[in-house]
């Protein structure tokens, strides 16, 4: 079977993480080509013809891609899709945007957060905030799908695979993109970070929350927060951890004044080891940790940052 | 402009969800539905474009098993002026998919003709995140999803975005899709006199065939299962022992 890996390409550079992860489960299912878009994608497109068991690279490069805008992306991959039996991209933000729109353009559901390939037609998601697996068999021509990359192993490099240029599709013109806020930082990437540290409200303020990136900082993590943590303004949102937010498993998560409510635990329950520190004993966060300390975060995260 | 607002009845956000134990699914019998917690804010941003004067109608619309009837009155005493139900399910346990309810919707919107549609990012049911792009694309309309920030201009729309990176700007034609984010605004709760008014709001009952669109499932629920347990972790009593601990499992 033929199947469209979409690469994630982000101001012309291809997400590794992202990318190898969803490739994983890409070869499971067959060939793979992997799709490189965006104002630039030449270098995204050598990258991903290094990728261990891509048989071929599609770039396409124009300005109208650039932003990975939905209706020129999808518009694109639609175009394209007759060749194939199964059309993949890791779920980030920019594919959870634009893959519907695809699978509507070929009058095919879409398959969201795809955590296992059982077969060609069937697969395992999640339902309800991670409480339910559900087991899925399509009946759809061609398999539309995201895949949660946080239950999938990293694919390396190992392959050299041949590069071929495509053309974008016609531009409906419907959107234009105007400006992006993207915090720099040195610290890893949320999603493929191998320790995560997270605050909630329980912090307290955006002057203490820096706290919380101290102990981030001590122990190499990226940082995470609850919702709660967002909405009151200690954290950006892009670091929100949990449901609708960015999902993490990381080898260590520690959760600092954090509850556990069952929308954050969606996000963060299949992490290798997870700590609690929370004044609360009876907070839900300690029925999933696998080591809990009943301490005031004030006294606690400071003797962390000393100690470890 | 007329808005359309899609809102979705789900399981309460607050309760504890159970896997049924023959795997067929999950216990939706008796446990307590409330409006999709996206479509109220969706619904809550609608109703303030009303009140600054950008739009003058605030169409809810909702397609499910014929108990949909209490969120769209949900959505009524929010303040929307009137809306369709389409009973499209006779089991609580029947989920209509995120294709089929975008074909229903473009159908409506085909009669309707909004300037806009509100929807939600993301039913906290079945996860999907699909439906508003899905919609935008059966239009061919401007898609604008995960909106923290709405204005709206004429034409056009410029809706900041909560993406991956941070957050993106853009600016999209009208008609648009915007699927709304946490962040957009805190829905309003209905008072008491506002619910009673929105029991005399026209509130409209249509089916699928209506609209001639076939909401057959192309997704077969093969079962449904629980998630693995995590085993039972311990308490530590000192940041010294959390430490060792942490030492010894080669945590840090
Ligand atoms: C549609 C929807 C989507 C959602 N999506 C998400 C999501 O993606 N991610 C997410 O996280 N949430 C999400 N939520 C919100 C979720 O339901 C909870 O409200 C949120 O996770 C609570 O955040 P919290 O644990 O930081 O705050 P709280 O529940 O208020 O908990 C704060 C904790 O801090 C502790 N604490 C306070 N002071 C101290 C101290 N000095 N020392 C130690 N501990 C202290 C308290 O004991 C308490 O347990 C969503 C909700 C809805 C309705
Ligand atoms: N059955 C439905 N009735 C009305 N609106 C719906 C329905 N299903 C989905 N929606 C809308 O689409 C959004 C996203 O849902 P989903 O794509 O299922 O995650 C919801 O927040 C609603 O605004």
């Amino acid at each position: 079977m033929a199947v469209l890996l979409i690469g994630e390409v982000t101001n012309g550079e291809l997400n590794l993480d992202a990318t190898g992860k969803a490739l994983t489960a890409a070869k499971q299912l067959g060939e793979v080509t992997v799709l490189c878009a965006g104002a630039s994608a030449t270098a995204a497109g050598e990258a991903a013809s290094k990728l261990d068991g891509v048989s071929k690279v599609l770039v396409a490069e124009d300005p109208t891609l650039g932003h990975r805008l939905a209706e020129p992306t999808a518009a694109l991959v639609a175009g394209i899709a007759g060749d194939y039996s199964h059309i993949l991209a890791p779920s980030t933000t920019d594919a959870k945007n634009v893959m519907p729109r695809i699978a509507a353009l070929l009058d095919v559901m879409i398959l969201s957060d795809v955590t296992a390939v059982i077969d060609a037609d069937t697969f395992e998601r999640p339902i309800y905030a991670g409480n339910a697996i559900q087991t899925i068999k399509s009946t759809d021509a061609t398999k539309v799908m995201t895949i949660r990359t946080s239950t999938f192993e990293l694919t390396g490099e190992g392959g050299s695979a041949p590069v071929e240029s495509i053309g974008a599709a016609a531009d409906p013109g419907l959107s234009e993109w105007v400006e992006d806020k993207v915090a720099e930082s040195d610290r890893p990437e949320l999603t493929s970070a191998g320790v995560v540290v997270s605050g909630g409200r329980g912090v307290g303020s955006e002057e203490d929350f820096a706290m919380i990136e101290k102990l981030a900082d001590k122990l190499g993590a990226a940082v995470g927060a609850s919702r709660a943590a967002v909405d009151s303004g200690y954290a950006p949102n892009d670091w929100q951890v949990g449901q609708t937010g960015k999902v993490v498993a990381p080898n260590l998560y520690v959760a600092v004044g954090i509850s556990g409510a069952i929308q954050h635990l969606a996000g963060m329950k299949d992490s290798k080891i997870i700590v609690a520190i929370n004044k609360d004993e009876e907070a839900p966060i300690f029925q999933v940790a696998d080591y809990g300390l009943v301490a005031d975060l004030f006294t606690a995260v400071p003797e962390l940052i000393d100690k470890i | 402009m007329k808005v359309l607002v899609p809102v979705k009845r789900v399981i309460d956000y607050n309760v504890k969800v159970r896997v049924k134990a023959d795997g067929t699914g999950v216990d939706l019998a008796n446990v307590k539905m409330s409006m999709n917690p996206f479509d109220e804010i969706a619904v809550e941003q609608a109703i303030r474009l009303k009140e600054a004067g950008t739009a003058d109608e605030v169409v809810a619309v909702s397609i499910g098993v014929k108990q949909s009837q209490e969120t769209l009155r949900t959505a009524l005493a929010m303040g929307a002026d009137r809306a369709i139900l389409i009973v499209a399910a006779d089991d609580v346990h029947t989920d209509i998919e995120p294709l089929a309810v975008a074909k229903l919707l473009k159908a409506v919107i085909d009669e309707e003709q909004p300037g806009l549609v509100l929807a939600g990012k993301q039913a906290i049911d079945n996860d999907m995140n699909a439906t508003g792009q899905m919609l935008s694309a059966l239009l061919g309309w401007s898609q604008a999803t995960f909106a923290s920030e709405v204005a709206i201009d004429g034409d056009h729309a410029t809706v900041t975005r909560e993406v991956d990176g941070g957050l993106q700007t853009i600016k999209v034609k009208m008609p648009a899709i915007v699927t709304v984010d946490l962040r957009l605004n805190e829905p309003r709760y209905a008072s008491l006199p506002n619910i009673m008014k929105a029991k005399k709001k026209p509130l409209d009952e249509k089916t699928p065939a209506d609209y001639g669109v076939n909401v057959a499932a192309r997704l077969e629920i093969v079962k449904t299962s629980e998630p693995e347990a995590r085993k039972a972790g311990e308490m530590v009593t000192s940041v010294d022992d959390l430490v060792s601990k942490l030492k010894e499992a080669g945590a840090v």
